[in-house]
């Protein structure tokens, strides 16, 4: 598209959306920069349309010289709009303090994605620095007319556009398009969510030139929670809202197939919802509804007990079917002959459970219709797709609803809150009233989306020198797409599930990402079907960096078990095979700053009861890397691992904000902490049982580590990339390889608690 | 059956009709409007909806709103302002805590009695007060930061 023509589609559509008098003669080989002169093409009172092809959907300049942004991803508390503002407040030369990053409204920004896959600086800045390049350069074209100085004389300073050689010839961004909007077109990739990226005609800074980027600015949303100011989720009420419920069955699978109404009439305007096997129930007051939900008297079918004995569970993967086999990652040679002449085989299967979201507030959202528009407020990462979702179950158009994120009791992944927007939209239709619907302790962590259960199984040639020939690694397990990333499909939610929608099991897993070079090297995944083809409290799904934690606790624990068996330092070994500079960089950071002696595992100095051992892990992803070197101390009387201290070299190109950025990383080890050494969710023949704190526990701060020493890798000149889940990906190596440095014993299933921990070393 | 109870909220009376079985969380969230106290579990075990009465860290989630008698309750909102922070909501802004900020009410209000009963308290005992609170984030370090900040502050 040249530019003439850009030009002119978005003038003839703003014309038209305005009712401008000016008659301008379509393809005419004329623009209307030429016609009308750069002011007043390039803004206007009236708003474009919020589509993905114009400026104004990113970037707006208001009557007081503030800058908005309207970013179409949002934050889940790692900071991440503070980055965003700062790379915006870059590009445009204003300050930091100017810039207001608005996220999340359906209504107010367009669909990049919402919170996915680390992509929040990596896809999200990207877009939003070249739209904001773009502003800036539009705003001095606009300020060289206005001038009569041309382009190139002039230079910006906080907002204000001044020429280089005579500052008191100036003009500020409010004077020029202040309350009006651009009307400026973007070379749109014609993608939308995270792929989505639009460029103008302008160059971003050079790294050399940023004077915002790079600082380490604070967030400013922590002193309204603080102080009680901010609202959550679940705090949005609305005149004539109900409260709303769903009921599950004891039985996974299990369908109603009577309902008792009168066994709730006791309770002042409860009623029951029910849509083919959803139920629900509503009523006034929230407690009133919870007590209905309790009263409630349901006949269930018959249900076929769903799932296995949960200590089957890892034989079930072995046997079970493959429904989807895929080579993935950098292949080499010819694996299977290469094992035909090893001189030795090293292998090992390593295991991991199933895993929940837990977030620590249920699922909740509130859904309100009025003359066939809808609104929903959630707490969903991917609010857009909540919109598309909840337009489908309603069976109304996408321009009718309106979904807002706000802020929500915690999401990383596809947890329950998209299921509730869903739950409380019906709820909402079948009542005539707004519904807030929030799922009560036992349904946000017995029935969210889990992350996947899985086995990998690694195997290794080693020749009559000692070196690695062949390396072969493959995992078998649940799909992490057995319901998809988003909820914008009614198929993918409890909803439309249970209003008849078939489950649509996906394939979906993943192999290590890493830079080992092996002259034989395969790396594959299989994926089974889900235990239950219908709405299941075991339905899979993204959980945090999905399916890494599992991969790389296997593949990291497996390069351990190799530096073991051929008597090297885990180090040493790694940098033998590791041919990525940055990977090389960031390992040797890692043992470097955690005072690493080079000597191969396990140690042989420690006698007694208490030992200590320190296990490295690295992984790379989507161009960023980490290295954990972990320092744990064991009590082999009781099998209590104490996850002491971890030192962590990340890499994630060029840094926004250091202080967000270490922040993340250390909620990431936290996290992985938790779920490397306490998490697995249980189940028995019919249900999942692990429903609150007490079933499913998490890290206490008791068991806190003590120290996280984060070395940042900043690399200015490499574009950035995403920090909110790779450092929980080898985290769970880290830790297993610590474990046998200070025991000699290898624990290859998660978690690691401390019966399972004991019998490993008795 | 329904009655009326008085409760006295940040230092305001309050009168609401309601169930005595009910948990007070719900008297103060949907009666007053007060949202600073979340639903976490509803079971006592993550301490989301702790509030104080008489000074004492509570679960509002299993405390029948019959229970609280004359006490007086404070919750967040009621323990400082950005005008008159209380120090451990200053420690935790100039910490940076949060992530997603649901579960902050048990820890400041936790820790905000604690210190103050145990000023000069160790970093054990920090600890041991706080065991049991429930973040999902994994704030834990930057938590332990800002209470011993705090405690510097007050002690």
């Amino acid at each position: 598209m040249t530019q003439m023509d850009n030009t002119m589609t978005v003038s003839r559509r703003s014309f038209l959306k305005g009712g401008g008098a000016l008659v301008v003669s379509l393809g005419a080989p004329v623009s209307l920069t030429m016609l009308m002169g750069i002011n007043a093409a390039f803004a206007q009172g009236t708003k474009p349309p919020l589509t993905p092809d114009q400026l104004s959907s990113y970037i707006a300049i208001e009557a007081d010289g503030t800058v908005s942004a309207f970013f179409g991803k949002m934050d889940m508390g790692q900071g991440l709009f503070v980055a965003i503002g700062q790379i915006v407040a870059e590009e445009l030369d204003v300050p930091f303090g100017a810039v207001k990053v608005i996220m999340g409204d359906t209504a107010s920004s367009v669909n990049q994605g919402g919170a996915s896959g680390s992509t929040g600086v990596q896809m999200g800045g990207k877009q939003m620095r070249v739209a904001a390049a773009e502003a800036r350069r539009v705003l001095v074209d606009m300020a060289a007319e206005k001038l009569g100085i041309a382009a190139d004389q002039l230079a910006v300073t906080d907002g204000i556009v001044q020429a280089k050689t005579d500052p008191a010839k100036a003009v500020s961004y409010a004077e020029l398009i202040g309350g009006r909007y651009f009307n400026v077109p973007l070379a749109w990739n014609q993608k939308i969510g995270n792929a989505l990226y639009a460029p103008g005609k302008a160059q971003p800074k050079k790294p050399g030139e940023h004077k915002v980027v790079g600082k380490p600015i604070k967030r400013e949303d922590i002193a309204p929670k603080v102080f009680a100011e901010q609202d959550f989720v679940t705090d949005i009420r609305v005149p004539g809202m109900m409260h709303g419920r769903m009921i599950r069955p004891e039985i996974a699978g299990a369908v109603p197939v009577k309902v008792d109404e009168s066994s709730i009439s006791s309770i002042p305007g409860a009623r029951v919802i029910r849509q083919k096997d959803l139920l629900g129930v509503v009523a006034d007051k929230e407690w009133d509804a919870i007590q209905a939900a309790q009263l409630l008297k349901v006949e269930w079918s018959d249900a076929k007990l769903p799932f296995p004995d949960h200590n089957t569970l890892y034989d079930h993967i072995r046997q079970a079917p493959v429904r989807k086999r895929e080579l993935e990652g950098k292949q080499a040679g010819n694996v299977d002959e290469a094992f035909k002449s090893a001189a030795r085989i090293v292998e090992a299967e390593y295991e991991w459970p199933f895993q929940s979201h837990a977030s620590m507030g249920p699922g909740c959202a509130l859904a309100a219709i009025k003359d066939g528009q809808v609104t929903v407020w959630t707490g969903s990462q991917k609010p857009h797709y909540v919109r598309d979702g909840v337009a489908g179950i309603l069976g109304m158009p996408v321009d009718s609803v309106r979904a807002i994120w706000v802020v929500g009791p915690g999401s990383y992944g596809r947890n329950d809150s998209g299921d509730a927007a869903m739950d409380a939209a019906i709820l909402a239709k079948a009542v005539g009233r707004p519904v807030r619907v929030q799922y009560m302790r036992d349904q946000g962590t017995g029935w969210d989306p889990k992350g996947p259960a899985s086995i990998h199984r690694a195997r290794a040639a080693i020749d009559i020198s000692g070196r690695v020939i062949a390396y072969d690694f493959l995992s078998k397990a649940f799909s992490r797409l057995d319901v998809q990333t988003n909820e914008s499909n009614p198929k993918d939610t409890l909803a439309g599930q249970l209003i008849g929608l078939p489950l649509q099991s996906d394939d979906g897993f993943g192999v290590p990402a890493e830079s080992y070079e092996f002259d034989h090297k395969r790396t594959a995944w299989e994926t089974i079907a889900p235990l239950l083809d219908r709405a299941s409290p075991l339905r899979t799904a993204h959980l945090r960096d999905p399916v890494g934690p599992q991969i790389h606790f296997a593949s990291e624990s497996f390069m351990d078990e190799l530096a073991a068996a051929l008597n090297a330092d885990p180090v040493e070994f790694r940098l033998r095979h590791v041919k990525d500079p940055r990977d090389i960089a960031v390992i040797k950071a890692a043992a470097e700053k955690s005072g690493w002696q080079s000597r191969p595992s396990p140690r042989k100095d420690q006698i007694g009861v208490k030992v200590s051992g320190r296990g490295l892990a690295y992984a790379q992803r989507n161009g960023t890397r980490v290295a954990i070197v972990a320092e744990i101390d064991i009590d082999r009387s009781t099998g209590k691992i104490r996850a002491r201290k971890f030192t962590v070299a990340h890499d994630c190109g060029q840094i926004i904000n250091p202080d967000g950025l270490t922040h993340t990383i250390e909620g990431n080890i936290v996290q992985g902490v938790s779920r490397t050494l306490l998490e697995e969710v249980k189940f028995d023949a019919r249900n999942v049982v692990s429903v609150d704190w007490e079933t499913y526990p998490i890290l206490d701060i008791g068991d806190t580590p003590e120290e996280v020493n984060v070395v940042l890798i900043n690399r200015p000149e490499v574009e950035p990339s995403g920090a909110g889940e790779p450092s929980i990906r080898a985290l769970a190596a880290a830790i297993a390889n610590a474990i046998f440095d200070a025991t000699g014993v290898r624990l290859r299933r998660v978690p690691f608690s401390p019966d399972r921990v004991k019998a490993a070393m008795s | 059956m329904r009655q009326t109870v008085s409760l006295d909220v940040n230092g305001t009376p309050y009168k609401v009709e309601a169930d005595p079985d009910m948990p007070l969380l719900y008297a103060l969230r949907d009666e007053l409007g007060l949202n600073n106290p979340h639903f976490g579990c509803g079971l006592g075990q993550c301490g989301a909806c702790t509030v104080h009465l008489d000074g004492q860290p509570i679960r509002s989630c299993v405390t029948p709103v019959s229970a609280v008698g004359d006490s007086k309750i404070v919750t967040l909102a009621g323990l400082g302002s950005r005008e008159k922070p209380h120090p451990i909501q200053t420690a935790y802004v100039e910490e940076q805590v949060p992530q997603c900020g649901y579960c902050i009410n048990g820890w400041i209000m936790t820790a905000a009695a604690f210190l103050r009963d145990h000023p000069k308290a160790s970093e054990a005992e920090i600890k041991d007060a706080l065991e049991g609170l429930k973040c999902r984030c994994g704030t834990h370090l930057s938590i332990l930061r800002a209470v011993k900040r705090a405690a510097a502050m007050m002690g």
